[in-house]
């Protein structure tokens, strides 16, 4: 038996069609005898290694099993992970071996930031939002407009103890003039939180946002002292009074009107329609094959909504995209990462 | 150090039994509610509202507001509230008339520690039902506006870790804004507004140490612009809050006709925290102890009940 396995085996090697390019090579047909990976295996390995996070037990269970013959064919099968070098052999690509120490740390970060106090949390998310810079400033928009009036407090002192600075004073630092208003202001409201709410000025100062929006060739509303005052002081209800009298006025809801400045129509989805707005960034997140960062958005959001508004977010998902979150996450995710997100977005219902 | 003398031994019942008899019947006896709120501290104070409220089923704040007028009137309403309820009602008071009134503003936000400033904005959403940064903005515009609002919101790291490269660069920047006068400056506002107070001085002593004069000295030549008013009394306020306070004192009581409501103000506000050392520094720049001064320049029941905070003893 030996003997015809080592025959089979030196043909493998030597044959033809093994100069071929990959594209042209004949795919061998498993046979009990030859230690060639089965298709199935093959599949569900290269989804263990891509999407979010990693599928652990499928690496232990067919990799762990694999013969050196199956794991070339692997790496043979599989042009993105490995590349065919000149002198003959199949070389895991560097890129995606960094991009794989994230996916294998993916199950970790989450456990990381949901074990950690959620104003520890939000510090370090705005802290690193700051380093990696203005294509991360919508964390410090989310951060600032959904959290309640003391939870962003919290933060501000969690940020003191962790950084020897205040928050305002690094984004203030950081942030170029244009965007910096804002942002500073909204980082350090401290709205008040009643239900109390004044319609008829929430009218007049829809009518002032849709003036700044319909004069933005002439001067950007985020730079706009009447856009900033209305979306940094005023209360949450009040401010969702005036997403209200903005649609009577204008047809349209205000955030649909602000493509001309993403941050602003970050703030006032944050602000007025928090659970769409997490919802779109949760399925950004759960695009296969996104840029690193945006992936990371996926644990973020379950992570810090999770004991919030999870159960609002989940509708609104649903309602949006037409399928479960749930499902959403059990097709893109992998392995620990996986069924750790699904508990977590199964609390509270 | 506080003026105010508590006696030992206070009865809150008897006190709140006095008070309603102060109040009873036709006239008012002032002196007997001078002698008796003008010897409790806060907490004190509270209790006896609270027994009062108990006892006759009526506010005393509402009754005192009733029964006393004019100068002694607000005094005594100020010194009535809780601390932090009485900081939320001046500030409201300030910012309705905000173009002028506005250091008040300012000594809120920069003389305070950050947990007292967010006691007082909390206090004020309490009483007020919206926050103190939607009404400053409200009432305000332009430059004023975002001063003040930066001022009311921040959260200043309160230790004591310092940068001193960013003293120096930050000390460079504000110098070259007040050379220029450009005094709305976005840095010299994201300076002010954000930065911890341990940092600010270190750049305001880097300033004396590069140009010779102090950064407040500087800003005096030009007071015509608010702004330029505003960010000269939050420097002082930062730099030094007793030496502000003294100056208003000297400014209330020097003007041509006293300013009874900054008398007011600072005396309510300070003679349970460090009257004491102002009185000391007023007399040190004066050479009229504040008590006379006082004296000098206010008069009847309103004049009694100031000078029984200053810590006056019968």
């Amino acid at each position: 038996m030996t003997f015809w396995v080592y025959i089979n085996v030196a043909w493998q090697r030597w044959s033809p069609s093994n100069s071929l390019p990959n594209s042209k090579r004949p795919r061998p047909t498993p046979k009990p005898t030859q230690r060639m990976a089965h298709p199935d295996e093959l599949e569900t390995l290269t989804k263990a290694f891509s999407g979010h996070g990693i599928h652990e037990q499928a690496l232990i269970s067919i990799l762990g099993k694999w013969q050196p013959e199956e794991k070339k064919s692997f790496r043979k099968g599989n042009p993105n992970l490995f590349i065919e070098d000149e002198r003959n052999f199949e070389r895991w690509d560097d890129q995606h071996v960094r991009l794989l120490k994230h996916e294998f740390m993916r199950f970790k970060n989450a456990v990381v930031l949901w074990t950690m106090h959620p104003w520890e949390r939000d510090a370090r998310l705005v802290k690193e939002a700051l380093k990696k810079g203005p294509q991360s400033y919508g964390i410090l928009i989310e951060i600032s407009c959904t959290r309640s009036a003391d939870e962003l407090l919290g933060t501000r002192r969690a940020y003191h103890s962790l950084f020897d600075h205040s928050i305002e004073e690094d984004v203030a630092y950081h942030v170029n003039v244009s965007e910096r208003k804002l942002f500073v202001a909204l980082v350090s409201a401290y709205r008040y939180e009643g239900s109390k709410v004044k319609e008829d000025i929430a009218k007049s100062e829809a009518m002032t946002l849709s003036n700044a929006i319909k004069e933005a060739d002439n001067r950007k509303p985020i730079e706009d002292d009447e856009v900033i005052r209305i979306l940094s002081t005023r209360s949450k209800p009040h401010l969702q009074a005036i997403y209200k009298h903005y649609n009577e006025i204008s047809g349209k809801n205000i955030d649909e009107e602000l493509d001309i400045d993403l941050r602003l129509k970050e703030t006032v989805q944050c602000l007025c329609i928090p659970q769409k707005y997490f919802s779109k960034v949760l399925d950004t997140a759960l695009t296969k094959d996104t840029d690193k960062n945006i992936k990371k958005a996926l644990t973020r959001v379950i992570v810090t909504r999770a004991d919030t508004d999870m159960r609002e977010i989940k509708q609104e998902y649903n309602n949006q995209f037409g399928v479960p979150l749930s499902k959403k996450i059990e097709d893109t995710t992998n392995g620990n990462y996986k069924d750790f997100l699904l508990t977590l977005i199964a609390r509270g219902g | 150090m506080a003026t105010i003398i508590v006696p030992e031994n206070v009865s809150i019942h008897e006190d709140a039994e006095n008070l309603q008899k102060a109040c009873k019947g036709w006239g008012t006896d002032e002196k007997a509610i001078i002698n008796i709120l003008g010897h409790r501290n806060a907490i004190q104070r509270k209790q006896i509202r609270q027994t009062y409220e108990e006892l006759y089923q009526e506010d005393l704040i509402k009754r005192l507001e009733s029964e006393l007028s004019g100068d002694l009137e607000k005094a005594v309403y100020r010194w009535i509230l809780d601390p932090v309820d009485r900081d939320a009602v001046l500030a409201n008071v300030a910012i309705k008339k905000a173009e002028t009134e506005f250091p008040v503003i300012i000594e809120l936000s920069c003389i305070y520690s950050p947990e007292e400033l967010l006691a007082v904005r909390r206090a004020y959403q309490s009483r007020y039902k919206r926050s103190l940064e939607e009404d400053v903005a409200a009432h305000t515009t332009g430059d004023l506006r975002k001063f003040l609002v930066g001022l009311v919101t921040t959260y200043r790291y309160d230790g004591p870790e310092i940068n001193e490269r960013l003293a120096k660069s930050e000390a460079d920047i504000l110098h070259e804004a007040i050379k220029d006068k450009i005094f709305n400056h976005e840095e010299v506002i994201r300076i002010l507004t954000t930065r911890s107070k341990a940092q600010l001085k270190a750049s305001f002593n880097r300033y004396r140490d590069e140009h010779g004069t102090s950064i407040t000295k500087k800003l005096l030549k030009d007071e015509s612009n608010v702004l330029q008013k505003a960010l000269h009394a939050a420097i002082r306020c930062i730099d030094d809050p007793k030496k502000y306070y003294e100056k208003v004192l000297r400014n209330a009581i020097k003007r041509s006709g006293t300013d009874e409501d900054a008398l007011t103000r600072v005396i309510v506000t300070r003679a349970e925290k460090d009257l004491k050392d102002l009185k000391e520094l007023y007399y040190e720049r004066n050479s009229v102890a504040l008590d006379d001064a006082v004296s000098k320049e206010t008069t009847g029941d309103y004049k009694k009940f100031l000078l029984t905070l200053l810590g006056k003893e019968d």
